[in-house]
Order: structure tokens, then C-alpha cells, then sequence
């Protein structure tokens, strides 16, 4: 408990619900505000920007449908964020884990010769397990060798950045693409249905919205979900039931990196039908999925909700490029933003700030402490 | 009263002491820490403050050195009223204290760390200017240290040497030291009465806080021993011995109630045979310990903390390695066992860090209450927890228990220490366990939560668990055990059954001195 002139700052034990919702809500405001001062520094007046960006994304049922569109990579991304999360394995490895992924089911889509109907649930399951061994790697070196595990998991993309970037210049460049780096087109049995007229490819978005259910329901009703809560909450009390934390450290790296990787088989086979340059394959879904997991404090139903709102950035950034003629760039300036603010608040969550008592001015100290 | 404080002059030195308490009282929810003590200390003395955990001697330094505020009492310095509200009052009387974890960062320097905070450092390379006042004290008082080493160089010893120079710089000429010896090493606890020796004679007034006899026999001057918030009495060290210290530190009205009847031979929860484990530091910290619990018996492990206590525990729970011997509970082979096969062998444990590994204080009561049990049935089916059952099976523990909290979905860390430990002993004692590893279960706990602790593990013993208790709390042991075994420096100095126990023997096993020959 400490003073501050009139205010007195004291710590809250546990927040409430109403605390965690508000203080998230105030970051994101907080972030629209100072990206404002932006729009004013381009000469665009920041209210009608942001008029024009609700026009654009949630006042047309194309705008609709381009939130959907980005929110599905961000939805299975986040989910698996928000997973690993809670046992307080710090995964920044999802951009990685989701090129796993495209890297994974562009090779079955081009390579297997599976029979037609098989081919997508292959593609599904192969990039699955590429993902989820990407992100096994980082568990096991910070289990056996005290690997800091932000550390892996970041580096860990770069491989993979540069394994895409290796196979459209090398060995899987294709042969119809007149010298440019991408693969061949999948062929049709490899691309998934989309709403008519639209790029959402509803598919991933079911399977992502279950998975978000699943996951929750794992979290809060199995053996395996209490197990990776008290590894999160507590690795003395872990050790001290005797849970083995590496074992559900691996469980819960194969199914983080997994629905990542899920993320990366829909991009591919419901949206770009080849593998090519990493940054047009992702557009950093992997890195903003952090901010989704965060916001929506590690509880994956509550990232259905956080995903949508960042898909809402992401159709944005189209309206700012083609309307108001301001970089695509704005995305990545208001997802830092939001980032900056969302981290910043977090103290708000640990401590309450009330002005002084009248006698606890008077006494120039806040009331007997107890500790 | 002190009215000739007024005059000034050497006679003074030795009329006005440097500190005098009067009848400070200060109380914590549940407890009176500090019960109308008056204390003083002059200068040129070492003044040790004995007690047991939870006497109230490191409350009461808190209250000179401004941590906390009394709610009565007067702190007169020097002769003259003081109100010390805050660390920074109690430096600028020319009070230091070293607390028993130290506040250094280890990352800078020694001189930065002494210039952190200091007035008048310059505000360009702060750490250059005090240099030269350290390496002056060092010589001065024998604190080697160099002042541009990196303090996560240093041992533990040095790390307190600096703490003492930080308190020196900033003019303490009264330092109190928390506690200095539990980080020590025999040599190292030499090496600071040397010092504290120098600093007695340059004339500051020393406050050493410990609970062990032998030392403050060695160092100290004056001697004052609390009890339960209350001063028992002061002496002077030379006209003292350890038996006189421990009966005072204990207290004469211990009480040999319980009835017990002698174990008979089949009916073994826990045998011991020659274990040997390593600190975390990787010295053997347990020396070829044997013991044996009996069902319906306590075994009372005494001894001053530090001797080997936690890691037996760990080992025998299945925290931590044994390098040799062999442990066996209920008749089965649990060396070496996991945690896990520990408690799937019917031993429960009640562990001496409550909030790190006793509870995950972020989670549910309901949730903590089947940590341990959860993969097993009722709670489990197959990967599934059955929370309906959990549910039923939580409150009916809030309610045999008592555990005051709102409700089963109350995270844990809202509820108070006391809830919190019947909680652990609620999960622990609800599979009707064989054997129960208690670690100090009622240090911290307020008095009404101790009877209630206390009372749960003797019904436990009653209906045929045996419990192996450590505790520091002589008195606890003396409440509670039907045998009393002493650790010091990780060996069994001697066993007693409680009905024949001679306190004046414990008080000297304790401090490492055998006069008649163990047995097993």
C-alpha cells in the first residue's frame, strides 16, 4: 500500500471479472486514441477515419465477410496460444508453427497422389503433426536443457521462414509458374469449399470454432486440463502432487503448435492453393495471435470473441490502404499499440487505485498494514 | 522520566541507553506480536533477541527499524522520543538492520550497491566516491569485500558483509542483524562475531536476532528471550547457561497429557534405515538417519532449523534424491519413489512451504482440495474429472474442516493462513493415510488455528496414522509427540519418549552436545 499526494495505490488479491473486462476494454481504447494522433498526422480528420473504417468492414456484408475471413487463421492460432498460455509456456512460435503447417499440406496436396476425397483430411492431419512437432522441439530443450523457451520459439520461425522460403526457390518451385517463386496450383480435390462470393473458407472457421469449444471443455473438465493449470499456476505445487510437467508441457505444445498449424493448412488450401513467400502466406497472424491469446486471458472461448475483433483490424487495413490511401502498415501500428496498452494495464489488474481517506491523509501513510 | 538525558557529556554514554522500548504493543489479525514489551540496548553491546519462531523478536526489531507502526508504546533514541515511520527515519537516527534475505541487486557492483539510495553520491559515477569510505570501513571493522565485484560474485558471507557496510556508510551506530547466521557456514559465522566484536568496541550497539543457543552464547553480551509476543526476561551472557536459555525460550508449563500406548511390532507406517541426501548446495544434508514411526504414534523431529529437516522430508516424500539407505512405509520399498508413489503407499504430507507447493493459491478451493487425488477415482473417469463429485466432496470438507471461505470456487490465496493449512490437511488426512509428513504445520498460524492444526493431527494418530512432525517449536513437539528425536547437522543426536523427556537434554542435543549415548 503506498500514497501517491491524494491517491492511495493498494493491491488487489484477485481481480474481478468486471476489473479484467474493463481494463481490457480501456487498452484497446486507449490504443484507437493515440492511433488517432495518426490519422491527424496524415491529414486525415481520425473521426471520419474511423467512420469510413466501420463503413468499410462492419457496414457491408463484403467487409463482413473479410473480418470472417481473417479472424479464422487468428481463431486457431489464439486457441492454441491461449492453451499454452495457461500452463505459462510462453509460445511466440505460432508464425512458425502455422508455416509448418502450409509447408506440411502443400507437400501432400502436390506429392501424394492420394484419392480425391482424401486429400484434404490428409492435408489436415500431416500439417497437424508438423505443427505439433515444431512446437514439441521448444518443450523438450526447455525440459531437458533449460532452453528459454521465448527464445526457441521465436527463433524456431525463422527456420521455418526460411524453409518455405528454400523450397519455392529450390526443389518444389513450380514448373508453371514461369520462373516466380511459388508452387504449382493444388489441384481442385486439395481446395476447400467457400461461401459463395466470398474467400472464407467456412470449413477451417467450423473447425476452428469447435477446436476453441474442445479446447475449453479439455481446460476446465479432464485430468490433462487440471494438470496443465497447476503446472501454470504453480510448478512447486506440480512437483509436489507429483504431476510430471514434462509430459504436459509436450501434450500441450503438440496441440498449441497443431491448431496453429491448422491455421496454415486453411490459408493454403482455402485461400492462396500454393505455397509461396512466407510474409503472404501469414501476414504475421502467427505474432498478432499473441495479442488475441492475451486479451482474451488464456480462455479460449473468449478468443473467439478477441479474434474477431482483430480480424476487424486486419479488414481494416484494406479499407486505409484503398480509401482513406495510408500504408497497410496502420494494422501492425494499432495491433502494437493495442499490444503496448494491453501489457501497460496489467498493473491496473494487480493494484487498485482509490483516493486517500481523510485520516489516512492526515497521518501522511495509508492505513496498518498487515503483512 | 529520562530528564537528566538533557546534560550532555561522556556521563552520558553510560546513563542514557542508545535505544529504550516502553511497552510497545503491536498486533497482527489473530495475534499479538508484540504484548507491552519494554527493551533497551547501550551502546558497546551485543544485545541478542532469542526466541522461537513466531516470538516476536523480528516484529519487534520491524517496529525500531520503522516497518511497522506500534499501536502503543513509546521508542525513545538516545534519551529523546522518536517516531520512526519509515526506514528512512530509523537511518537517519542512525539505525541500520540487515534482514535475513538480503536486499542487494546482484547485478551491480558492491560500492553501487551501497551507493544506491545514499545522500550526497554525486549524481555522475556515484559508485567511484563511496569506494574509498568502503575499503576505510572494511579496514576499520575487518569486512574485506571489494567494492567493484559483482554482487552474484559473491558468497553469502561476503553478500552480508555488504549489507553491514551499506548500514555502516549510512552511520548506523545501532545495527540490527536478522537472523545472520542461517546463511553462514561455520567459518563465515566466526568471521562476522569478529567483526561484531570490533563494531562493540568502536562503540555502536549491536541487536543479534536468533534461535540458537550456542551462538548467542558465543557473542552476544546481554541476552533478552521472548515468548509468544512477550519479553521472559533479560541476563547478562556470562551469568547464564543453555539450560537456564531453553527453559526460558520453552517455558515450565509444558504439558504431558497425551496417553500412549507402545506400538507393537508388524505395525510399522515408516522405517528409516541409514539414509543419506544432499542440500541443494549438494553437502549431505541427512547423515545416516535411521528412525521408525509406529501407527498411532507421533515421532517429533526437533532441532534448529537447518539441520537436515527439510530434506528428509523431501526424500521421504519423494521431492528428492537419497544418496544411500532405505525407506520403507507400511511394509513397502519406497526408496527412491516418486511423488506420486509416495502418496499412492497411503503417506500424506503437510509441507513446510504452504503457498509454494502446499496449495496453488491461484486455483479453486475445490480444485486444491483433490490436488493429489485427481487422477484417481472419484474424481476421475478415465480422462475426465467428475466435478459434481468434486463439488460434493469439497464442501463437505469446507464444512468437517471448518475452512471459513465464501464458497468452493473461492480462489485459495484469498483465504487466510490458517484456512489455508486445514485445507492442506483436510486433502491430506481425507484418505485415512498410514503415515503423515508434518512440516512445521503450525508455523505462522494464529493461535486459535494452532489448537485446531494440532487437534486434527492427534485425532489422526488416534485412529491409527502415525506422524512424523518437524517442527522448531520445542513446545509443539513436547504437545504433540509420544517420541522426540533431535536432528543437528543432519544426525539423530539422540531419541526419548516424551513421558521421560529432560528438557535440559533436548536443549543440548539441540545445540549439538551429547551426554549420553543415542539410541535408535
Amino acid at each position: 500500500m503506498t500514497r501517491l499526494g491524494p491517491l492511495v495505490v493498494e493491491r488487489r488479491l484477485a481481480p474481478s471479472r468486471a476489473a479484467v473486462i474493463g481494463v481490457s476494454v480501456l487498452a484497446v481504447v486507449l490504443a484507437l486514441l493515440v492511433a488517432a494522433l495518426i490519422f491527424w498526422g496524415y491529414g486525415v480528420n481520425p473521426w471520419q477515419a474511423y467512420a469510413t473504417i466501420a463503413r468499410g468492414t462492419l457496414g457491408s456484408r463484403h467487409g463482413l465477410m473479410e473480418i470472417l475471413r481473417r479472424a479464422i487463421p487468428l481463431l486457431l492460432c489464439g486457441v492454441g496460444l491461449a492453451l499454452a498460455f495457461r500452463a505459462r509456456f510462453w509460445n511466440i512460435g505460432a508464425e512458425g508453427q502455422l508455416l509448418a503447417g502450409a509447408v506440411a499440406a502443400s507437400g501432400v496436396a502436390l506429392f501424394s497422389r492420394l484419392p480425391a476425397p482424401w486429400l484434404l483430411p490428409a492435408m489436415f492431419g500431416a500439417g497437424f503433426l508438423a505443427g505439433a512437432l515444431w512446437g514439441i522441439i521448444p518443450a523438450l530443450l526447455q525440459a531437458r536443457f533449460a532452453v528459454n523457451e521465448v527464445i526457441s520459439t521465436l527463433m524456431m520461425n525463422y527456420i521455418m521462414i526460411y524453409i518455405v522460403e528454400w523450397l519455392i526457390h529450390g526443389p518444389w518451385k513450380g514448373g508453371t509458374m514461369r520462373g516466380f517463386a511459388y508452387t504449382d496450383f493444388f489441384p481442385s480435390a486439395a481446395q476447400l469449399p467457400l461461401l459463395p462470393g466470398t474467400r472464407v473458407h467456412w470449413p477451417t472457421l467450423v473447425l476452428g470454432l469447435a477446436l476453441a469449444g474442445v479446447v475449453a471443455l479439455v481446460l476446465t473438465r479432464t485430468r490433462l486440463g487440471y494438470e496443465v493449470r497447476v503446472v501454470g499456476e504453480s510448478t512447486g505445487a506440480a512437483r509436489y502432487a507429483g504431476i510430471n510437467s514434462l509430459q504436459v508441457m509436450v501434450w500441450v505444445m503438440l496441440v498449441s503448435g497443431g491448431l496453429a498449424a491448422l491455421a496454415g493448412v486453411g490459408e493454403m488450401a482455402g485461400i492462396h492453393y500454393r505455397l509461396r513467400s512466407p510474409t503472404h502466406i501469414s501476414m504475421g497472424y502467427g505474432y498478432t495471435a499473441i495479442i488475441v491469446a492475451w486479451l482474451a486471458r488464456g480462455n479460449p472461448l473468449a478468443v473467439i470473441l478477441t479474434s474477431f475483433l482483430f480480424g476487424l483490424i486486419f479488414a481494416a487495413g484494406d479499407t486505409v490502404r484503398v480509401v482513406l490511401r495510408m500504408p497497410f502498415q496502420f494494422v501492425s501500428v494499432l495491433n502494437g499499440l493495442i499490444l503496448f496498452f494491453l501489457i501497460g494495464s496489467e498493473m491496473l489488474m494487480q493494484w487498485r487505485v482509490r483516493i486517500a481517506t481523510k485520516e489516512e491523509r492526515w497521518t501522511g501513510k495509508a492505513g496498518s498494514s498487515a503483512s | 522520566m529520562l530528564a537528566q538525558a538533557g546534560t550532555s557529556g561522556n556521563e552520558d554514554r553510560d546513563l542514557v541507553p542508545l535505544v529504550l522500548l516502553q511497552d510497545i504493543t503491536k498486533s497482527f489479525p489473530g495475534v499479538v506480536a508484540n504484548d507491552r514489551v519494554s527493551w533497551e540496548l547501550r551502546s558497546g553491546e551485543v544485545h541478542a533477541m532469542l526466541g522461537e519462531n513466531g516470538a516476536g523478536k523480528t516484529t519487534l526489531m520491524n517496529v525500531l527499524y520503522g516497518l511497522y507502526r506500534p499501536e502503543s508504546g513509546r521508542i525513545l533514541i538516545r534519551g529523546k522520543p522518536a517516531v520512526i515511520s519509515s526506514p528512512r527515519d530509523a537511518i537517519a537516527l542512525g539505525i541500520g538492520m540487515v534482514h535475513q534475505h538480503f536486499k542487494l541487486v546482484l547485478a551491480h557492483t558492491v560500492a553501487e550497491n551501497v551507493a544506491l539510495g545514499l545522500k550526497g553520491t554525486p549524481f555522475w559515477a556515484p559508485a567511484r566516491s563511496v569506494e574509498r569510505r568502503i575499503l576505510a570501513l572494511a579496514a576499520q571493522y575487518g569486512l574485506s569485500v571489494d567494492p567493484r565485484a559483482q554482487v552474484w560474485e559473491l558468497s553469502a558471507g561476503e553478500q552480508q558483509r555488504v549489507e553491514i557496510l551499506k548500514a555502516l556508510v549510512r552511520g548506523a551506530e545501532i545495527l540490527i542483524l536478522d537472523e545472520p547466521t542461517s546463511v553462514l557456514t561455520p567459518q563465515e559465522a566466526q568471521e562476522l562475531f569478529k567483526v561484531l566484536s570490533r563494531m562493540k568496541a568502536e562503540g555502536h550497539g549491536v541487536v543479534f536476532i536468533s534461535h540458537k543457543l550456542s551462538e548467542v552464547m558465543e557473542c552476544a553480551d546481554q541476552i533478552t528471550v521472548m515468548r509468544r509476543g512477550r519479553v521472559v526476561g533479560t541476563v547478562r551472557a556470562g551469568e547464564t547457561s543453555k539450560v537456564e536459555l531453553a527453559r526460558m525460550m520453552v517455558g515450565r508449563d509444558v504439558v504431558f497429557q497425551l496417553a500412549k500406548g507402545a506400538c507393537s511390532s508388524g505395525e510399522e507406517a515408516l522405517r528409516v534405515d541409514q539414509l543419506w541426501v544432499r542440500s541443494d548446495r549438494g553437502i549431505p544434508a541427512v547423515r545416516g538417519v535411521s528412525l521408525r514411526v509406529c501407527r498411532g504414534e507421533i515421532l517429533g523431529i526437533a532441532g534448529v532449523a537447518g539441520n537436515g529437516q527439510r530434506e528428509l522430508v523431501e526424500a521421504l516424500a519423494g521431492l528428492r534424491r537419497a544418496d544411500r539407505g532405505r525407506v520403507e512405509m507400511t511394509g513397502r520399498d519406497v526408496t527412491n519413489a516418486s511423488a506420486r508413489a509416495v502418496a499412492n503407499a497411503s503417506a500424506a504430507h503437510v509441507p513446510e512451504e504452504r503457498l509454494r507447493m502446499g496449495v496453488v493459491p491461484g486455483m479453486s478451493v475445490e480444485d486444491n482440495l483433490i490436488l493429489k487425488r485427481h487422477h484417481r477415482s472419484p474424481f476421475s473417469r478415465g480422462p475426465l474429472l467428475h466435478l459434481g463429485r468434486i463439488r460434493k466432496v469439497a464442501s463437505a470438507a469446507i464444512e468437517e474442516y471448518g475452512i471459513v471461505a465464501p464458497g468452493p470456487r473461492t480462489p485459495v490465496k484469498l483465504l487466510s493462513g490458517g484456512n489455508i493449512q486445514k485445507l492442506i490437511l483436510a486433502r491430506e488426512l481425507s484418505g485415512e493415510p498410514a503415515l503423515i509428513l508434518a512440516s512445521h504445520p503450525t508455523y505462522g498460524l494464529d493461535v486459535g488455528a494452532t489448537e485446531q492444526v494440532r487437534r486434527f493431527l492427534l485425532h489422526r494418530r488416534d485412529r491409527g496414522g502415525g506422524v512424523l512432525l518437524v517442527s522448531e517449536d520445542l513446545e509443539e513437539i513436547l504437545t504433540l509427540a509420544d517420541r522426540i528425536a533431535v536432528l543437528f547437522r543432519g544426525e539423530i543426536m539422540g531419541t526419548v519418549s516424551a513421558a521421560e523427556a529432560d528438557l535440559e537434554e533436548i536443549g543440548m542435543w539441540m545445540a549439538g552436545e551429547r551426554r549420553r549415548a543415542p539410541q535408535a
